[in-house]
């Protein structure tokens, strides 16, 4: 059973725990096909979403499920706010505790500041992606995604191409594809493939047609241009060529497989435009679908886990 | 006159430990005798000389809030430190005589161990114009260093170097490549990809290292790397000495027993400058202070105050106390087999004395009596908050270490 107080990455989860929360979101997908989606299971709670880096489509999906489950929601821009007057974030933290959230979903630009904010606060902290380490909801929604399309999460082969140096999602979805035992197959230029990544249970190549070779999941992941320092690739149309998804490279995947893109695109750098329109191919909508249902599993998982450690803390 | 008898007496020159007593008279060992009936019973306890340690952070001027002479110098005191060689990485930086003149006197008001400062090898530690080498010499600079700043342009250092040489001033640089290392907090590999953070390879101190000894060959200066810590760099520096250049290098404390994975999930008191390495990289540093081949062993102290640690381990500032923990620290290499008394004294005594020219870190008649007694095995659990340090960021809190300092004495004055 999932029992932790946050849920700051997948390395800490156990399959039980994974396939726990992927059960309850697949039972909150149906849910959210309903015309009358409110629920009350996080009724009464505050939810706070902090984002210290900009974001619109995590945080309007964080939004929608807490709003979904009854939760009150506050947005907080982080960039805007008192980080630029040179509030340490701690003290943000602390500021932020003393009005007693129960709920903190956190987006940050460093690796490991959100396991810093948990550690100073009462509430249960959500990860919602921290420098390159882990965006955990992210590989859950793509987990439930492939579930449902492939009907099983395991002895699947996954290829994650694109930018694995400045990827979160590359990280975290490695990790619990990892843990569910899949055959994970990172793909792309070297220049963007971080040092020693081989050593940790997964397959490295730098070609495309090698790496989509019979793989049931194609998972594609955005050039993130505004991360680099420049001088990784020479040029996007030589990167297009090389490493963009097109049918010709999709052809070297298993007939059926199916091709995924945490969002947002940028169309013909990294993916062909009409494949990822490809209604019988891309799962890309799916995936955003499954993104608010994944966050309502994990945020009902929490407050049951935080209610429990209070019922606790009252009878001793 | 003081006697210490019934001691198990350390000489780091001849390499060897044996039972005996010191006989001190007017701050100096006038007498090293088997045994005496008179004087303070060791008990069989250690006695070595002093650590002279090259590369202590003060907080003065500019930061005293993390550290000043008077906690730094009773730190140094409880951990058998009787010789700082500070670093002049300070606010503003030590770049002209008369800030060498303000601290030096500052020193000698409030620090019971001795203290000798290095001075900025350049205005402001910018790494532009050379500092005044000369001035500064003359009013007591032992070394000139711009302390975690590496001069970047190789004919700025060319010059500098070439100046350093006419006046006999050692240099101590800081061995990184610096675009390479810009913004990283890790050592690449599996570990930092792990954690998502900014890293470097280790290649990136060859890289320095091997420009510095073309320098260093070209110019003929007395060149000493700060810290040498892996194992790539290692053959550049054997081939330097071997051609005969004036050549030595350093190591920390913390890259000789901690190892990347120690930084578990950023804690930012394992943040040190150059990062913590691979483990096969520490074993091969450690056999290379016990070779010989890297010369000295410091604390590399550096105080920090909990705000600047209490961040993202991206943000946090880099740096490690070591002057009260450096002992119990290095003797887990002692007790680990990896090197014996004399050889790790050699190291944190006898060599930087020698980097230095000073008379001390010998145990020998004429010398200074900069010593002190110890007992290597007394066990205990480091507690952070127990430092005399001003500032606690030590990475082996919680620890179980072994060594302790009994008594520390400067020019036969105890001072512990």
């Amino acid at each position: 059973m999932f029992t932790q107080r946050h849920l700051l990455g997948i390395e800490s989860l156990s399959p039980q725990d994974i396939t726990e929360i992927l059960d309850l979101a697949d039972r909150y997908a149906k849910h959210n096909l309903k015309q009358n989606k409110h629920l009350d299971v996080l009724a009464g709670l505050t939810q706070v979403n902090m984002f210290f880096e900009n974001s619109t489509r995590t945080q309007a999906s964080f939004e929608i499920a807490g709003k979904r489950l009854g939760a009150d929601v506050m947005n907080m821009s982080m960039q805007a706010s008192s980080i630029k007057k040179g509030e340490t974030l701690i003290d943000t933290a602390l500021t932020l505790n003393a009005m007693h959230p129960d709920l903190l979903v956190v987006r940050h630009p460093h690796s490991g500041a959100v396991k810093l904010l948990a550690e100073k606060v009462n509430c249960a902290v959500l990860n919602a992606g921290d420098g390159r380490h882990e965006h955990p909801t992210q590989a859950l929604l793509d987990a439930l995604t492939i579930r449902r399309s492939k009907g099983r999460l395991h002895r699947l082969t996954v290829a994650i191409c694109g930018d694995i140096a400045h990827s979160r999602v590359a990280r975290s979805n490695m990790f619990l594809l990892g843990k569910m035992e899949n055959r994970v197959r990172l793909v792309g230029p070297k220049t963007l493939m971080p040092s020693g990544v081989d050593k940790l249970g997964v397959e490295v190549t730098d070609n495309m047609a090698e790496g989509l070779k019979d793989a049931d999941v194609v998972m594609m992941l955005r050039l993130q241009k505004e991360r680099m320092d420049g001088g990784f690739i020479p040029s996007e149309r030589e990167y297009y060529h090389r490493w963009g998804l097109d049918p010709a490279k999709l052809a070297n995947a298993k007939p059926d497989a199916i091709v995924m893109h945490p969002g947002p695109m940028n169309r013909g750098v990294e993916i062909d435009g009409t494949l990822a329109d490809d209604i019988n191919r891309s799962v890309i909508q799916e995936q955003v679908e499954m993104g608010v249902a994944v966050r309502m599993a994990v945020m009902e998982l929490l407050a049951r886990n935080l209610r429990k450690l209070k019922a606790e803390v009252t009878t001793c | 006159m003081l006697i210490l008898t019934n001691a198990r007496i350390i000489d780091p020159e001849a390499g060897t430990e044996a039972l005996g007593a010191v006989r001190i008279e007017g701050g100096i060992i006038a007498e090293i005798l088997p045994a005496s009936t008179e004087g303070i019973d060791c008990k069989g306890k250690y006695l070595a000389p002093g650590i002279i340690d090259i590369g202590v952070k003060i907080g003065e001027p500019g930061e005293r809030h993390k550290e000043s002479f008077r906690t730094a110098g009773l730190a140094a005191a409880a951990g058998g430190v009787t010789t700082m060689v500070t670093r002049p990485d300070t606010t503003p930086a030590i770049d002209t005589p008369e800030i060498l003149d303000f601290f030096r006197r500052r020193a000698a008001d409030a620090s019971p161990v001795n203290v000798l400062p290095m001075a900025a090898l350049t205005k402001g530690r910018k790494g532009k114009e050379m500092a005044e080498i000369g001035f500064l010499q003359d009013a007591g600079a032992v070394a000139f260093s711009d302390a975690d700043r590496p001069v970047t342009n190789p004919k700025t250092l060319q010059r500098i170097l070439t100046y350093a040489s006419a006046t006999n001033a050692l240099v101590i640089a800081h061995v990184q490549e610096p675009v390479l290392s810009k913004g990283a907090c890790v050592t690449s590999g599996p570990f930092a990809t792990k954690q998502g953070l900014p890293a470097v390879s280790p290649m990136a101190e060859r890289i320095q290292l091997e420009r510095d000894m073309a320098l260093v060959e070209m110019t003929g200066a007395k060149y000493h790397a700060d810290q040498i810590t892996c194992a790539a760099a290692l053959p550049v520096l054997e081939r330097a000495k071997a051609m005969g250049l004036n050549v030595t290098a350093g190591v920390s404390i913390h890259h000789l027993t901690l190892n990347e994975f120690d930084v578990e999930d950023y804690r930012t008191f394992f943040k040190v400058k150059p990062p913590l390495r691979s483990e096969d990289d520490r074993l091969a540093v450690v056999q290379a202070v016990a070779d010989g081949l890297i010369d000295t062993v410091s604390s590399m102290h550096t105080p920090q105050d909990e705000e600047s640690k209490r961040l993202p381990y991206e943000e946090a500032a880099s740096g490690a106390v070591g002057l009260q923990t450096m002992l119990p620290a290095l003797m887990q290499l002692v007790h680990g087999g990896h090197m014996d008394l004399p050889t790790l004294f050699r190291a944190i005594s006898l060599n930087p004395a020698k980097l230095l020219g000073l008379n001390a870190g010998r145990m020998a008649v004429g010398s200074p009596a900069d010593l002190i007694l110890f007992d290597p095995d007394a066990p205990f659990v480091m507690d952070r908050f127990k430092l005399l340090s001003k500032s606690k960021n030590t990475p082996f809190d919680g620890r179980r270490m072994q060594g302790k300092v009994l008594k520390t004495f400067v020019a036969g004055k105890q001072v512990f």
